[in-house]
């Protein structure tokens, strides 16, 4: 068998895996690494700053459902990952993280560029290794692989000390693996507990779907469209399920919880059977939790055991894959589908016209305006020209929200938002790893002001690699979501959340070698639009937005979720939904 | 309120961080933890105590169990499990009571391990409440150093739910 050093088992291994692109960024120790990189066929992103290698690797891993690659070096380069590895395990996206470490010999004596990231990214990952021998190299990069992909996705990293990448092992290209004792998957429902949820669904009366991101990790979306129609149920989704079911679907209301719809909230405030397939009752979601959904009997499909119970007793809770689980679902409601009485039928029936009519009566909704752009007003041009399928990835504020209401997808794996650490700077990298996986796809990423200044850099990576993302910078000169909460709930005492000195947009494309511009008049809007996207290039467009508007429905923080704001105090005394 | 949970673990590198961090993020303060390995050498059992709230003890089971070290996590706070705790205490003792000290240990089937002219060590076994007994009463003779090892704690018989390692399935017959 073939010698070959730590370094190469390390990239055999990558591309073993399926790795078709590694984000990364070289240094000290991991330079034996980027020398076999230097004539290897593994593509390598150089991105321009270890976080947005992270948030890249996500991009890509949220776009294909594949684990995404990063690449730091020990020290400050590993300690660089940390906000991205939170984001992915908040979300549960599999990435697997490498990273170098200085040689053993010299661990524990605050060597160069030393820092304890094995212990550092404990908390920070679904699991993560130190390899301090060769031999062990390539079984742990296909453990790290298996772990992140399988049971509920998440970051892994793997620690390599650098005597380890230059030491030497045979290497066979097998995917050889012992058996992890403690990792145990539970993919497949029992049949009780199949039996014990058809029952459930057919006993209830106004039964509501809240479906989020397993849905979307486990690829069941089909089956999920296949449920609902089965059950005529109406269906929401949490802002990481977006997509999950096709927006345009009659059974389809909107996003739920804190920006969420007047009819998705209210209507999960009244329903009787609560049906949560891959969410984790979210704070955001909820409100407050005695509150929520009071009258209902809950559901709760999750392949994570430890989120049954969690939030919200479940009545029912049915460990499993979504997908699995909705597949034997859907097979036993068909069978047994006489169950439900002519009565019942009547009943549920007029629950779910009661849910359609509230989603006509009160859409997301927004006062128009000819003198200044309207941020939701760009949101439904975006949603024009995405067409609900091209991938949108955006950053954390306001525009985040907005496009959640606004934008509507066709499929699952187009929506990208950092949703559970809610970290800015994510929007424009995660394009970057988007792109890199589907460049045959449009790609847009909607960003704020604020979060657009933390990406810059990337603008490099995307100018040398000529990625052809359109960046759209909701630009309202401020920390928009921050002002809204120090406009409603801080008497309007404005702090620290101007936004001075954004750069000239073309001028600071421009010395990136890309093209960009600047919008700023509703007249102008749509030709600033399809200048932007009949570019083949990347684009940058700063579009010049109304201010002071704020994101509306809201539920106040701790609030119920009925009773959230639905318009500002300027448009009507403040409106109470609820009972 | 005091949770006990019996662990079953591989004994790999980091494996005590992973469960200890679990706990410390959600702020529990631990009380005592045990580890060792079990017969087979891969396996260790850790036995924690600490003090958790009713609500929040299935959860911190499930995230526990959750962690790709370990094999089984189970709650023994409510269940009769064997509970063993071992605490070395030296006691300070003047010369005319040293007698009475010894009938106290043999009370509470204590062994003395080290003899010096002013003072006595003890080993003693037992649940926590004998320690504590044996404790406060040693404190009527003099000055107590003590060192406690933690609960250990088994399940019974019928309820042994740990997986722990046999003898005659171990991985000592591999060598
Ligand atoms: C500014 C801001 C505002 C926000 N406002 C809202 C809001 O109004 N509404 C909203 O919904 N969110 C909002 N969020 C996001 C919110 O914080 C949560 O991230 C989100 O609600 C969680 O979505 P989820 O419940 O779908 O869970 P996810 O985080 O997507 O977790 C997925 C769940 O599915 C399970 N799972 C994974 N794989 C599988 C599988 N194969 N089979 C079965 N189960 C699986 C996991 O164990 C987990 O429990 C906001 C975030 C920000 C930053
Ligand atoms: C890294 C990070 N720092 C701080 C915050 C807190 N935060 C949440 S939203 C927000 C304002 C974002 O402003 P901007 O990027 O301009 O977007 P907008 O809300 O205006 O759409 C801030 C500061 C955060 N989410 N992430």
């Amino acid at each position: 068998m073939a010698l070959l050093s730590g370094a190469q088992i390390l990239l055999e291994s990558l591309a073993r895996e399926g790795a078709e692109a590694v984000f990364g960024y070289p240094g000290g120790v991991t330079l034996p690494i980027y020398d076999v990189l230097y004539d290897h066929p593994l593509r390598h992103v150089l991105v321009r700053h270890e976080q947005n290698a992270v948030f890249a690797a996500e991009g890509y891993a949220r776009a294909t459902g594949k684990a995404g690659v990063c690449m730091a070096t020990s020290g400050p380069g590993a300690t660089n990952l940390t906000t991205g590895l939170v984001d992915a395990l908040m979300d549960s996206i599999p990435v697997v993280a490498i990273t170098g470490q200085v040689p053993q010999a010299l661990i524990g004596r605050d060597a160069f560029q030393e820092a304890d990231t094995f212990g550092i990214s404990r908390s920070a990952t679904k699991h993560n290794y130190l390899v301090k021998d060769v031999r062990e190299l390539s079984q742990t990069i296909h453990e790290a692989f298996y772990i992140a992909i399988s049971g509920r996705p998440g970051p892994v990293l793997v620690d390599i000390t650098k005597d380890v990448l230059l030491a030497e092992a045979p290497y066979s290209g097998q995917q050889a693996m012992e058996p992890l004792r403690g990792y145990r998957l539970e993919v497949e429902p029992t049949p009780e507990a199949v039996e014990r949820a058809v029952e459930f669904l057919w006993n209830a009366e106004r039964p509501y779907i809240y479906a989020g991101g397993g849905i979307i990790s486990s690829g069941a979306s089909e089956e999920l469209v296949r449920f609902s129609e089965l059950l005529e149920a109406p269906l929401a989704h949490t802002v990481m399920g977006l997509g999950g079911m096709p927006a345009g679907h009659p059974n389809y209301i909107s996003m739920l919880g804190m920006h969420g719809s007047y009819a998705a909230n209210l209507g999960i405030t009244h329903c009787d059977a609560l049906i949560g397939l891959g969410v984790r009752f979210d704070d955001r979601v909820t409100g407050r939790l005695d509150k929520f959904a009071p009258d209902a009997k809950v559901l709760h499909v999750d392949i994570d055991p430890a989120e049954i119970n969690k939030n919200r007793r479940a009545d029912l809770g049915v460990v499993g894959d979504a997908r699995a689980v909705l597949k034997r679902l859907n097979e036993r409601l068909a069978e047994t589908r006489g169950t439900l009485g002519k009565k019942r039928r009547q009943t549920r029936l007029a629950w779910m016209q009661h849910i359609r009519e509230m989603k006509r009566e009160h859409p997301f909704c927004y006062q128009g305006s000819s003198e200044e752009i309207k941020p939701q007003c760009l949101m439904e041009k975006l949603d024009e020209i995405a067409g609900g399928d091209s991938i949108v990835t955006v950053d954390v504020g306001q525009h985040q929200m907005w496009a959640a209401q606004y934008l509507r997808f066709n499929a699952p794996r187009l929506w990208q938002s950092s949703s559970g650490l809610g970290s800015m700077g994510f929007g424009v990298p995660a394009a970057v790893g988007a792109k890199v996986a589907c460049p045959e796809r449009q790609v847009i990423a909607i960003v704020g002001d604020g979060g657009f200044m933390m990406s810059i850099p990337e603008l490099g990576t995307i100018a040398s690699n000529r990625l052809p993302v359109k960046i759209i910078v909701m630009n309202n000169n401020t920390l928009g979501m921050v002002r809204q909460w120090q406009e409603l709930f801080y008497d309007k005492r404005y702090s620290e959340i101007d936004i001075t000195s954004f750069p000239d947009a073309s001028l600071l494309a421009a010395s990136f070698g890309i093209t960009g511009g600047s919008v700023a008049s509703p007249e102008d809007l749509d030709d600033a639009l399809q200048h932007a996207f009949a570019e083949p290039g990347p684009y940058l467009l700063n579009v010049q937005v109304a201010p002071e508007e704020c994101v509306y429905p809201m539920v106040p923080a701790g609030g119920a979720v009925s009773e959230m704001i639905l318009q500002p105090e300027s448009q009507a005394a403040e409106a109470v939904a609820g009972d | 309120m005091q949770q006990l949970i019996s662990l079953l673990v591989e004994n790999k590198a980091g494996a005590l961080m992973r469960v200890a961090g679990v706990l410390t993020s959600r702020g529990y303060n631990i009380e005592s933890l045990t580890v060792a390995k079990t017969i087979d050498p891969t396996l260790s059992i850790m036995t924690i105590v600490a003090e958790v709230s009713e609500q929040g003890r299935e959860l911190l089971i499930k995230q526990i169990s959750r962690l790709v070290n370990v094999v089984k996590a189970v709650d023994l706070s409510e269940s009769r499990a064997v509970r063993r705790e071992l605490a070395l205490i030296k006691v300070f003792v003047e010369e005319n009571r040293r007698a009475a000290v010894l009938t106290e240990a043999q009370v509470f089937r204590a062994h003395i391990v080290d003899a010096s002219p002013n003072s006595y060590t003890l080993e003693v076994t037992g649940s926590q409440d004998k320690l504590n007994a044996l404790i406060s009463l040693l404190r009527s003779y003099g000055p107590v150093e003590m060192i406690r090892s933690g609960t250990m704690a088994m399940a019974r018989a019928k309820h042994n739910k740990l997986p722990v390692p046999r003898f005659s399935e171990s991985a000592l017959s591999d060598g």
